[in-house]
């Protein structure tokens, strides 16, 4: 658990971070959010003591950082910067083992340490150990480079825009592995974004700064329903209903119980097996279950025709991963011009579908208001401002 | 590394022959009588080409060693926080130290450490110090803050940053550093026998005053393929300590 009290970071004549409150409960993710200069990078690099603050305690399990050797610190605390920093001259299985080399481990479990890191966060161990950083891609060496944080299990994990400097393909596919990785480990993280988007799909709460101060702290919920003020409601975006989307995984909502028939077959036969009676789409899926295409009960009704009612497609064109987040979803939709899409592994086989109602009804499920600013829970009083 | 290897074994090839070469005193003896005719004593009677070399190497190696034991740390130095104010007063000073003509620094030095080698070192060291800080600072500051960031927000301390992080990515900066400072070494090293400290300035030195033109080439001869040779060493040891081959 990681509470700030009172915390000011003044430099000559310019103040950084302006009394900021704040609590991180163990386990969760908060994200620090706010403009380039408000003051998110120097709160996180106060925590470890890259930065020493100018008044005010941070305690990390209640104990005093003040109290304790930056080393010893910052040793027992993941940090992952947005540049990586990977050490050029090392192999990526040493880049990992830097804090277990610190503390002294043994080659034997640093070995097994260095396996089940590159494992976790996605890459072969066998084809990565002993690649050097400037073999890598940049999505590659970010992986590295959590991994390297995670070496020696810390408690606490710091990110500043871990994933700022990639694509954004690679950011998307990383972010939901670090959704994965977090659901799993439950550390507690210290995160900090200028994209509102990837701050609303990994934070367990949002703490929105402006100029070294606390505009709200709050879930990614309720600060897309009841912004504190009017800074809060504008830095958030107009279209906060569309980004509650970026919540919520495709995987929690679409449905499993999908028809389905054995594709491979003459047209015919498939429309004879399709049970058109269930829905709309029959999907026509390969012996290993992986989406081949779709038989289309109505066109089957309107033209009479098998042939035309079937539509042959390449899987990786017309899906979503299961970890994608419902806006990904609804926008693959759109560019499409489908009414549902399917949800497929990365071998492409079938786990469901979700469809536009299945969204509508999500969002639904929490109405999106906007409230009048004093509603906004915060624990400065900035609300009133 | 097949290739390092091969390289690796010409330059000890080109080693033990320049020893070879150098100790066959009758060979220099054959060659400049040849070349130079007219005179009656075409090589240089007081010492031998290969005592020669050898007080030439001593001179040099004391020399740069003391070089690089200074300009090393003094590199390190300015650019940490504590020395960071200095570094523009060391830059200006090594400058100038090798701004200063050496021949000058040893009439400057003589009256304080005598006639012999002491002299001759100090005005060698000082004149070479120049490219290994110089370097020095261009290595260390060429390391990418990204990488000093996540070396310190990982816990490590300021040592072993320096020692594991930061000077092996300057090692091949600062080792082309030193081969540049042993090279100006090496021929700047003949003025030593102005003070007579010995070395291969001996013949060149003799020879001018005496108009013998076979003792300066003598003299020259050695001391440039022995330059040539020093390169072809120091860049095997250049790459050696290169971090990234």
């Amino acid at each position: 658990m990681i509470r700030l009290e009172n915390v000011t970071k003044r430099y000559d004549g310019t103040t950084a971070v302006d009394g900021l409150t704040l609590e991180v409960a163990a386990g969760e993710v908060c994200v620090l959010i706010g403009a380039s200069g408000c003051g998110k990078t120097t709160t996180l690099r106060m925590i470890n003591r890259l930065i020493e603050p100018t008044s005010g305690t941070i305690l990390v399990d209640e104990r005093d950082v003040m109290d304790r050797s930056p080393e010893e610190l910052r040793r027992s605390m993941g940090y992952v910067i947005q540049s990586v920093g990977l050490f050029p001259h090392i192999t990526v299985a040493d880049n990992i083992l830097t804090v277990p080399k610190l503390l002294g481990w043994d080659r034997e479990r640093m070995d097994i340490r260095a396996r089940d890191l590159l494992q976790l966060v996605g890459l072969d161990p066998g084809e990565y150990g002993g690649k050097y950083p400037r073999q890598l891609s940049g999505g590659e060496a970010q992986r590295v480079g959590v991994a390297r944080a995670l070496a020696a299990d810390p408690p606490v994990l710091l990110m500043d825009e871990p994933f700022g400097a990639v694509d954004p393909l690679t950011r998307e596919r990383l972010q939901a592995e670090f959704a994965r990785i977090q659901r799993e480990l439950r550390k507690t993280v210290v995160f900090v974004t200028h994209d509102v988007d990837e701050a609303i799909r990994l934070a367990d709460r949002i703490a929105v700064m402006r100029d070294g101060r606390l505009q709200q702290y709050d879930t990614p919920e309720r600060i897309l329903d009841h912004p504190a003020n009017t800074f809060v409601h504008d830095f958030m975006g107009s279209d906060r209903a569309l980004k509650r989307l970026g919540r919520v995984q495709v995987d929690s909502v679409m449905r499993t119980d999908v028809p389905v028939a054995a594709d491979g077959r003459s047209p015919d036969a498939i429309a004879r097996a399709a049970a058109c009676s269930e829905s709309r789409f029959v999907y026509l899926v390969d012996p290993q279950r992986r989406l081949e295409g779709w038989f289309d009960c109505r066109a089957l009704e309107l033209e009479g025709s098998a042939e035309t009612a079937i539509t042959n497609v390449d899987w990786r064109e017309v899906s979503v991963h299961p970890d994608a987040s419902l806006k990904e979803a609804l926008s693959r939709m759109l560019g499409l011009g489908f009414r549902s899409i399917s949800v497929v592994d990365e071998t492409g086989v079938l786990l469901g579908v979700v469809g536009l109602d299945d969204i509508e009804e999500t969002m639904t499920d929490s109405d999106a208001y906007i409230a009048p600013a004093s509603a906004g829970v915060n624990e400065t009083g900035e609300a009133e401002a | 590394m097949r290739r390092r290897g091969a390289a690796i074994g010409v330059v000890a090839a080109a080693v033990a022959l320049y020893a070879y070469v150098v100790a066959r005193q009758d060979w220099w003896a054959a060659a400049l009588a040849r070349l130079f005719p007219s005179l009656p004593e075409a090589v240089f009677p007081s010492a031998t080409v290969a005592d020669l070399v050898l007080q030439h190497l001593q001179i040099v190696l004391i020399s740069s060693a003391l070089t690089i034991l200074v300009g090393l740390p003094l590199g390190i130095w300015v650019t940490r926080p504590s020395g960071r104010d200095f570094r523009a007063l060391v830059a200006t000073a090594v400058d100038f130290g090798q701004t200063f003509p050496p021949v000058a620094v040893l009439a400057l030095v003589m009256p304080l450490l005598g006639f012999g080698l002491w002299p001759a070192i100090v005005a060698l060291s000082l004149y070479g110090l120049f490219p290994v800080v110089s370097n020095t600072v261009a290595g260390l500051e060429a390391v990418s803050p990204a990488v000093l960031d996540a070396a310190r927000g990982m816990g490590m301390g300021r040592w072993r940053i320096l020692a594991t992080v930061e000077l092996p990515l300057a090692a091949r900066v600062i080792m082309a550093g030193i081969r540049t400072s042993v090279i100006i070494n090496i021929g700047t090293a003949t003025v030593a026998a102005a003070v007579g400290a010995g070395g291969l300035g001996s013949p060149i030195y003799s020879g001018i005053s005496l108009q013998n033109g076979a003792w300066v080439l003598e003299g020259a001869a050695a001391a440039a393929l022995l330059a040539v040779l020093a390169d072809a060493v120091l860049a095997q040891v250049e790459r050696a300590v290169s971090p990234l081959s």
